[in-house]
This record gives C-alpha cells, structure tokens and sequence, in this order.
C-alpha cells in the first residue's frame, strides 16, 4: 500500500494550568481514533486506580507518575496523529508559571498554538504570558478553545466576553490568523464532531480548524539562504564538503554564495543529501556541499546567499529568562547560536514585559520566567538574522558556565508589539 | 530549467524531512560531545539508526563505535544480523555481556527462565562509565511509551545515570547542547520524531537488511499471559501450556523471553506496512512483558538509568 503525500502540522497546546489542555488533547485523540486499544485500557485501568472517573482524558499525554499523581502537566508530551488529510506532531505543554521553560520548549517548533482558556475564567495572566511567549517564538496563527462551555450552560455571551478580551490580546500581539470556538474537552463538543449545544455557534470544530490552516506557515524563507556549518567532512581525493541543515531560500549548484564571518565569496560546485547528489536543496534537508574556493571554513561558519545576515559581537535581543537566579547585567554566560558557541556578557538590560499590559518597565534585573531586552556583548564575532526574518539563524540560547543548563531562549531583535 | 522545476523534482517528504533532521542530530551530538556511542539492539529501530549514521558522516567511517548490551537471551537471528550490519559500516563493535555483570556479583542472577531485562541497565551505566562515553545514541521513539513521550530529543543523566523528568533542560528550536560535567552523560535519541509505521516506510525505501525474524515464517510459540512467545532455550512450556506451530512474526526485538510474537502472514515489508497501518495494539502493548509490570514500568526503568 502506497501511503499518500500528507503535510505536517506541527502544534502546541497553550494556555494557563487546569483551564483543560491536556484533556483537549486526549479527547482529539480519542475521538479520532489515534490510540491503540491497550493504550486506551491502560488510561482507563489509571483513571479507575486514581478514583477520577471512567476515562480521565489527562491521562493520555500526563503519562509521567507525579503528573498523574497531582493532576497537572510538568513537562511536554509529544503525540503523534495522522488524518486522512494531515499528520500531526503535538506538544502537549504545561501550564504553571513554574514549568514556563517547558512551555516554550514546546512552542519553540511549533507552526501553531492551540490555545486553551476556561470560559469562566477568561485570559488569566498564565494565559497571557503563554499568548506572548507563543507570539515571540514565531507562531502567526492560533486555534481558541474556549473551553468548559458545559458548566456555563452554553451561553453565548459567557463565550463572547471571553472571546473579545482574547482579540484585543492577540490583536497586539500580530498573530495573522485567530479562530475561536467554544468546547467542552471533557463530553467532547465541538472537539471532533460539531455540537447541538451551541446552535448559534457556525465555525469549525478544533479538528477542522486544525486540519485546515495553513502548515509550516512560518519557515522563516523570505530572506536568503542559510547553511550553518555543523561538520566537515574528507572526501576521497583530499577534497572538503561542509555539512548542515538548510534554511530559508534554497540552494543550488552554482549559486554565489558568501561564507560568513570571514566574508568569502566562492559558488557551490556539487550539493549532496541522504539520497545522494543533486542540483537544488531546500529549507529543513541536511546536506553537505562543495565550495568552489579553497577556505578554511569549519563549524560555527554559515554559508549564505544574499540578503546576507550582518556579522557582530554586539547585539540586541528578546530574552525569555529560565535561570533560577536574576539576570544581571555584567553577568557571563555561554551562547549557541546555530553551530557557533561562544561566551557573552550582558551589556545592558533596557527593560521588563509587563505581561499585562505588554509595556516595557525600566528594570535592571530579569527574574525567573520573565520576558526582557538585552544588549549582549559576544567573545567571537557572530553572523545574525533578526528573528523575524529567520528561526534559525535568529535564535539563540544562553547556558550557565558551570552547571551546563539552559537558562534563557534568546531573540534577535525585538518583536512589534513591544 | 526554472528553480521551481528543480523543486519538483527532487519534492522533499516527511521521510526526507524526518532523515534529515535524524542527521543533523547525529552530527551535532558528535560535535559538542567527546566520545558518543550508538547503542545497538539489533532491532529495526537501531538499524535504522546506524544506516543513518553512515549517512551522516560518509564517506568517512563512523566516529564512535557500536554498543550491544548483550543479556545472553538473544534470538541467534539477531545476533547473526549484529555482526553483519555492524561490519557493513566498517565501525568498532564494542559488546557489554550482563552475563559479566552477574560474574561479577553486581547483579543476581534470576535463572535461565528468568528475564535479565532490568539487569541490563547495571551493564549499560558501568560500560558507559568504563569506556568514558559522554553521550549514548539509541533509537527510542516518543510515540513507543508514555515515559519516552515526554522526554527531550537530548537527555541529561547525572553522575548515578538517572533520568530526571522534572528537571530536564529546556530544548528549544533546534539547538542541541550537548555540555555534560565528568561523569554525566547524555542519551540522543535521533528518531524521536519518528513513528512505527515511519520507521517500516523508511526501511523500505531505502531497502534495508533487517534481522528475518521481522518477517512472517513457522516457528512453535506457546500463549503466556496474553503473548505468543518463541519456544527455545530461554521459555519452555509450563504445565497446561499447548506448545503450537504458528506464522508469526515479532514487531520488536527484545530478549526471547519477554518479547512476543504477533500472528502474522507479512512475508514483505509492503505487507508489513499494510499491517502495520491498520494495527489496533501498540507495538509495545502487544509483544512487550517488560513494560506490564505497573503503570510507569518504562519510567522507573528510565529512571534508574534504563535506554
């Protein structure tokens, strides 16, 4: 059996703790079929030994002992779903503000966020939070499940308060498609199949919203292309190739290109992936590829085509800060950016997000969990995109120098609506 | 002819995609890492793992070696199949035998019947320690168990190999960072993304040897607890047990006293991804004894330190 070309959407649930996310997830996956039948007997045989009813539909993606034991997502679930139309990667994310790291680490790749509010509740600064880290990460569209209709008695102005606060907020924040529908994840309306509660509802159900906006709507190809260098690899003969994952614009043999910092011109003579030689790659294929010039190139050089990045030691950017400790200015820390890893100093703090407002305050300092803009000051020069015009070549993460641990997810530049 | 033209031609797949990005783990954890290995069951999942690891570094040979836990209940198949795949790639094969752990008083030995799959983990921390090796690949797939969908395509282990999974680091994008303190390793798991039937559609695309016992043949198998397992020298019939000669196949390569087999008539891999496509038991759930124990078998054994 040949398998049809599907795409892939790749989401992530968003949205503030116990407001139902993980229950939205399983109840899609039920609903459609996703899970296999010991997989259902085992979440079924959990919710009984747990005294939480039937089928608690948590359970599907809470798969971790604590998470089942407290109720609450700690860390990202990814499920795997297939449709007639679409194959789907879900990043199930957690709510608390404690597990924020966790949340963006689960929106960091993600094409679309779906968004999980409880009407009675409406946008809680969690949810805020979450909508504005989701909007800096890069994702443009969003799919809005007010959820727990079933315990406002299917009032359509319950759904609509909720509904306008939500598009004041993503009105600012820029997200270029918002659809909204109102849920119960838990008795399954308007999840898989359309709802007779709400006759005044004539939107999608969360499947069709999902299965129909656009996928990898946000590659970030509108500006060259962009070859970090991970590996350098000998050909027979004495011969180099440099290998990497491609971004942004495609390539193609013969195109002129220019290797970054050291600002070489050269043309590529031969391109080659998993599957052998070919003439043209594009964004998202591993390959490895020959230059024309003899360079000394190696890892952490990007090999691009015009418009070219610009190569720095200073620079300004978004941070989402996950230390346990402030971030100061002064302080050192390790950066990786593409291939490239090199020490950095804070330079200057210029200010904190307000979550509630999106105003930016006066702040030297950045506490765990909040959203800041930075002066960082590189030991090596560094070749950068500004975030909204590349995913890959903008983004960047910060790593304390003793413990090795991932502190901050950083940006380059600032988005619009700060 | 036009870029568009070009494009078309050479359309890229969610398999092109899911290579890819396979590959660019494999290179960057063998760039940030000291001294990487690829843990090698045998199974398809590894196979496809090591075909993809030549991929990433050819025509140069692979700069780590294979690592086998070998728990001395193997299907001979498997083994056979070990040493021709591991040879193909021209890669030093390094085997780590629980047997040795059990010689050695670490561990106890639970008997010829016995199952030496929580064993392993022992032989698998003190190989790692023994031979300095930073970073572990193995072939996991998010979509196998609850515990492993939860877990970063990067895992951290600290100095007593421990898994914690409330406190794994943030992994954004695609920026891997693979610093480990002495004594800490890392485990890389490359498929993560991937899922069975991803795996079968793969294989047979690229047209990859596997060990035969993924295929339907005879074999006499006797039903425990629910699960066809292969009649040899590590399970013998109980009493009341009807030893039967079946077609059969195994979805998963484990130790021959805790894997089962499935009712199978799939000769092909066509006829395996027909199977595989309509199957309505998860891989694990349904040739598995290992992850029946309880609730959250696979992350207590992660937990000590497991694959």
């Amino acid at each position: 059996m040949k398998l049809a070309h599907k795409d892939l959407l790749r989401l992530a649930t968003v949205g503030s703790v116990d407001d139902g996310k993980s229950t939205l997830i399983g109840r899609l996956l039920v609903d459609t079929r996703q899970l296999f039948d010991d997989q259902l007997d085992a979440v079924v045989a959990a919710s009984e030994k747990r005294g939480v009813g039937d089928l608690d539909l948590s359970f599907v993606t809470d798969g971790l002992r604590a998470e089942r034991e407290q109720g609450i997502t700690i860390d990202v679930a990814y499920r795997y779903a297939s449709t007639p139309s679409r194959k789907f990667i879900i990043a199930d994310c957690p709510g608390h503000v404690q597990y924020t790291r966790n949340m963006a680490t689960g929106a960091s790749t993600a094409d679309l966020a779906l968004v999980v509010l409880n009407v009675a509740h409406g946008l809680k600064e969690q949810s805020r939070r979450h909508l504005c880290i989701a909007a800096l990460l890069g994702v443009r569209s969003i799919v809005v499940a007010v959820n727990k209709m079933d315990e406002v008695n299917w009032s359509e102005s319950a759904y609509q308060g909720v509904v306008d606060e939500l598009d004041t907020l993503a009105n600012e924040l820029g997200f270029e498609s918002v659809i909204s529908i109102p849920v119960s994840a838990l008795l399954g309306d308007n999840v898989v199949d359309p709802s007779p509660n709400t006759p005044w509802f004539d939107g999608p159900t969360v499947l069709h919203a999902l299965e129909s906006s656009e996928a990898g709507s946000w590659s970030g190809a509108h500006g060259g292309a962009r070859l970090p260098i991970q590996w350098v690899l000998r050909q027979p003969g004495g011969g180099r190739t440099y290998a990497g994952m491609l971004n942004g614009a495609s390539l193609q043999v013969g195109d002129s290109v220019t290797l970054l910092p050291a600002n070489i011109e050269t043309t590529i003579t031969a391109i080659s992936s998993g599957s052998g030689a070919r003439d043209v790659a594009s964004t998202g294929l591993s390959i490895d590829v020959a230059l024309d010039a003899e360079t000394d190139a190696g890892r952490g050089d990007l090999i691009a085509t015009a418009p070219l990045p610009k190569v720095t030691k200073e620079f300004a950017a978004t941070i989402c800060w996950f230390g346990e400790a402030p971030l100061r200015v002064g302080q050192r820390l390790r950066l990786k950016h593409t291939s490239k890893v090199t020490p950095v100093r804070v330079h200057a703090l210029s200010g904190v997000v307000d979550i509630a407002t999106l105003a930016i305050d006066a702040n030297t300092m950045l506490q765990t969990n909040e959203i800041g803009l930075a002066t960082l000051q590189s030991a090596d020069a560094l070749v950068l995109d500004d975030y909204r015009d590349n995913r890959v070549s903008g983004s960047f993460v910060l790593i304390d120098e003793v413990t090795n641990a991932t502190v901050a997810a950083g940006m380059v530049g600032r988005a619009a609506f700060l | 002819m036009t870029t568009e033209t070009l494009q078309t031609l050479h359309m890229t797949d969610h398999l092109d995609l899911l290579e890819s990005h396979a590959i660019f783990i494999l290179r960057e954890v063998v760039a940030e890492c000291e001294r990487p290995v690829l843990l090698f069951s045998g199974g398809k999942d590894s196979a496809v793992l090591l075909h993809l690891a030549a991929k990433a570094f050819a025509p140069q040979q692979l700069p780590f070696p294979v690592m086998h836990i070998d728990t001395g209940q193997n299907f001979p198949e498997v083994l056979d199949y070990r040493d021709r795949a591991v040879e193909a790639t021209g890669a030093r094969l390094v085997v780590a035998k629980v047997q040795d752990s059990i010689d050695q008083g670490k561990v106890i030995d639970p008997g010829p019947m016995g199952s030496r799959n929580r064993l392993q983990t022992v032989t698998l921390l003190d190989a790692i320690t023994e031979n300095g090796f930073d970073a572990a690949f193995g072939g996991a797939r998010r979509d196998e168990d609850k515990a492993r969908a939860k877990e970063r395509i990067l895992s951290f282990r600290d100095a007593f190999g421990q898994w914690d999974p409330r406190q794994q680091r943030p992994e954004l994008w695609q920026l891997y960072q693979g610093k480990v303190n002495p004594g800490e390793h890392l485990r890389a798991f490359p498929l993560s993304d991937w899922t069975e039937l991803d795996i079968w559609q793969y294989i047979e695309r690229e047209q990859m040897d596997l060990p035969t016992i993924y295929f339907a043949h005879e074999r006499d198998v006797l039903l425990r607890d629910n699960m066809w397992l292969a009649v040899g020298p590590f399970v013998e019939a109980r009493s009341g047990e009807k030893i039967e000669r079946l077609s059969v196949r195994f979805r998963t390569v484990g130790d021959a006293n805790c894997t089962g087999a499935v009712l199978s008539e799939a000769r092909t891999l066509s006829q395996i991804i027909d199977e595989v496509s309509v199957a309505n038991v998860s891989e694990r759930g349904a040739t598995r004894a290992d992850d029946r124990f309880s609730e959250t078998a696979m992350e207590d054994r992660k937990r000590e330190g497991y694959f």
